[in-house]
């Protein structure tokens, strides 16, 4: 079977992030990237998919020359080949724009599952896999904590963690999942692994191989318009209290928590 | 001419969850502000009587897509059913939950009616017309402003708990039923089971109140003494990544980035450091208290009223205080 992944490149969890003085972004140096942690569930499951039902992986992602570090360690990791879009019209699509640009890479593919992290940690949008659905007319399931690929292999049942239980859904291929965790554990790549990578083949996808116009992509086309980025509101000092004793100090809080909170 | 807003109500077996009320209550403000009805499509099966009460929650118009095929939930049926009443309504502006089936549902109606989407919007308002969105990005580092500037509806998916719910009153809405013309083949992602888990615990994206563990709770069994602090406060019991790790709790229970983000108006962390990843599951709570015998505990920065104590001398002396407290 053919497994297209879809790869996001974001900033470290740990990252400092400061505003750029028109608000109108994040200063990108200093910041390491890595690969978004949720495509990891998706790379993996793509891997586990392949050594059982054989086929082959791909990995695609958008963005500047950067995202081909975290395109190398999905190679590494095991990912086949790679398709980078890579253009400067797809800057600052919004996820309409990003899911166009994928749909027009990843359908010449002909993949049988696409799978993509449940969301990116840099926006938290949790938008493209499935406007990438809704544009191939694909089924998909979104957060999926556990799949079982039907023998066929036409079918796959997935479970996903909603409020106050699981739902199991049954889903034909070809589809779009959205991987959350718990649904693997995502290898390391191995040292062999990162040398073989090296040797991977990544194929430039540009605007013009995609058939869209200026229109589909990019800032101009979005759909959704950034206004400006805000700090945190400043968040006043906490009232902290120690070395009392226990029940004084408890009873101050809870005591705050009626009269000035007025939350209890 | 596109006017007014609509609301996307969800239910689940004939019961609407509380994200319907709060989204008509923020409905009925933005549709104040941007002029025109306010009007809600509710979805399922043998749902019409469930959809007439919406008046009294301020609904002017309840837009009923009814049938077997939508008695659960599906991602495409219910993106069908959504963008048929919404291409009947011609609302300028759509509002779905940030819930999990909002989140699921909101990208494919989206694509649907090629229009633009904020996802887990904490806050909206109407400025010239347009319709603005905050939200969180970079783990809650930040925020950003969104608009939809150019095509209608204008959506968003607002984050449980951001608004009150509606207040019940004595007005009546206009039921229309809708068909969006689709067949059983259209839905190739379909439920097959739903596994509950013990009944009557709020989740922790609806809760309002959240009591916490993390690695300081050292053991799973010492979650009872959290669970003895929420029964009194009606709380619901989370953890930190660190404690499910360590197998504390389960998954489900997870508050951070990787799991559940949770927007309570009080929040209570024992022995939960603070690590940025948690912060940003839990960083919109209206009021939090930290409990933890390290006075350099990132989490004292982040909360209105710390604890600087072992969480076991403190914990069961809250839980009796509150109910004390609660009994007056």
């Amino acid at each position: 079977m053919k497994i297209v992944v879809c790869m996001k490149q974001t900033p470290d969890t740990e990252a400092t992030i400061k505003l750029t003085a028109d608000k109108q972004g994040i200063e990108e140096q200093n910041i390491k990237w890595v690969m978004n942690p949720y495509d990891e569930y998706a790379v993996e499951q793509a891997l586990k998919l392949k050594e059982k039902h054989g086929g082959e992986t791909v990995i695609v992602c958008m963005g500047p020359d950067r995202v081909t570090e975290a395109m190398r360690t999905a190679l590494a990791m095991g990912i086949d080949k790679g398709v980078h879009l890579k253009d400067p019209a797809f800057a600052h699509s919004d996820a309409t724009g990003t899911a166009k640009a994928l749909a027009a890479a990843i359908k010449p593919l002909g993949p049988d599952l696409i799978l993509c992290g449940r969301q990116a940690i840099d926006w938290d949008m949790a938008q493209v896999p499935m406007i990438l659905a809704e544009l191939l007319n694909l089924p998909h399931v979104h957060q999926v904590a556990k799949m079982e690929m039907a023998a066929d292999a036409q079918s796959a049942v997935c479970n996903r963690r909603i409020e106050g239980g699981e739902e199991l859904i049954e889903v034909k291929l070809p589809a779009v999942l959205t991987c959350d965790k718990g649904l693997n554990e995502p290898r390391y790549a191995s040292l062999p692994g990162i040398m073989k990578a090296k040797k991977k083949e990544i194929k430039a996808f540009t605007l013009a191989d995609s058939g869209l116009s200026a229109n589909d992509v990019g800032k101009a086309a979005s759909k959704v318009q950034i206004l400006e980025y805000m700090p945190l509101p400043d968040r006043p000092p906490g009232k902290v209290f120690k070395e009392q004793e226990t029940e004084v100090m408890v009873k101050q809080v809870v005591k705050l928590l009626r009269e000035e909170a007025k939350i209890i | 001419m596109a006017s007014g807003v609509m609301i996307f109500a969800e239910q689940r077996e004939g019961k609407f969850r509380k994200i319907a009320f709060e989204l008509l209550n923020i409905g009925k403000q933005l549709a104040g502000q941007i002029g025109g009805p306010l009007s809600a499509v509710v979805v399922g099966k043998g749902v019409e009587g469930l959809a007439a009460s919406l008046g009294k929650f301020g609904a002017e118009k309840i837009f009923v897509v009814d049938g077997d095929l939508f008695a659960n939930y599906s991602s495409e049926g219910y993106a069908a059913a959504v963008a048929a009443a919404v291409k009947q309504a011609d609302p300028a502006i759509l509002l779905t939950g940030s819930s999990t089936m909002g989140k699921d549902l909101s990208p494919r109606v989206c694509a649907k009616l090629a229009t633009g989407l904020s996802s887990d919007c904490t806050k909206l308002e109407v400025q010239n017309g347009k319709l603005i969105a905050m939200r969180p990005v970079y783990s809650g580092k930040c925020y950003v402003k969104t608009q939809v500037p150019g095509t209608f509806p204008q959506m968003a998916a607002v984050r449980p708990n951001a608004y009150a719910v509606a207040a019940e009153g004595g007005g009546s809405g206009q039921v229309v039923k809708v068909d969006p013309g689709i067949g059983p083949d259209s839905l190739r992602a379909k439920i097959k089971e739903v596994i509950k888990s013990a009944a009557g615990k709020v989740d922790l994206t609806e809760a309002n109140v959240i009591v916490s563990g993390g690695r300081g709770m050292k053991a799973a069994e010492n979650f009872k003494i959290l669970a003895e602090l929420a029964d009194v406060v009606g709380a619901t019991v989370g953890a930190s990544r660190a404690a499910v790790d360590s197998g504390y709790a389960t998954l489900d229970m997870q508050v951070g980035q990787t799991g559940k983000v949770v927007n309570p108006n009080l929040y209570i962390a024992c022995g939960i450091s603070g690590a940025i990843q948690h912060l940003a599951g839990m960083r919109t709570s209206k009021v939090i208290v930290a409990v933890n015998k390290d006075a350099d505990a990132p989490i004292f920065q982040k909360a209105d009223y710390g604890i600087v104590d072992d969480l076991f001398k403190v914990v069961p002396i809250m839980t009796q205080e509150f109910k004390k407290l609660l009994a007056e």
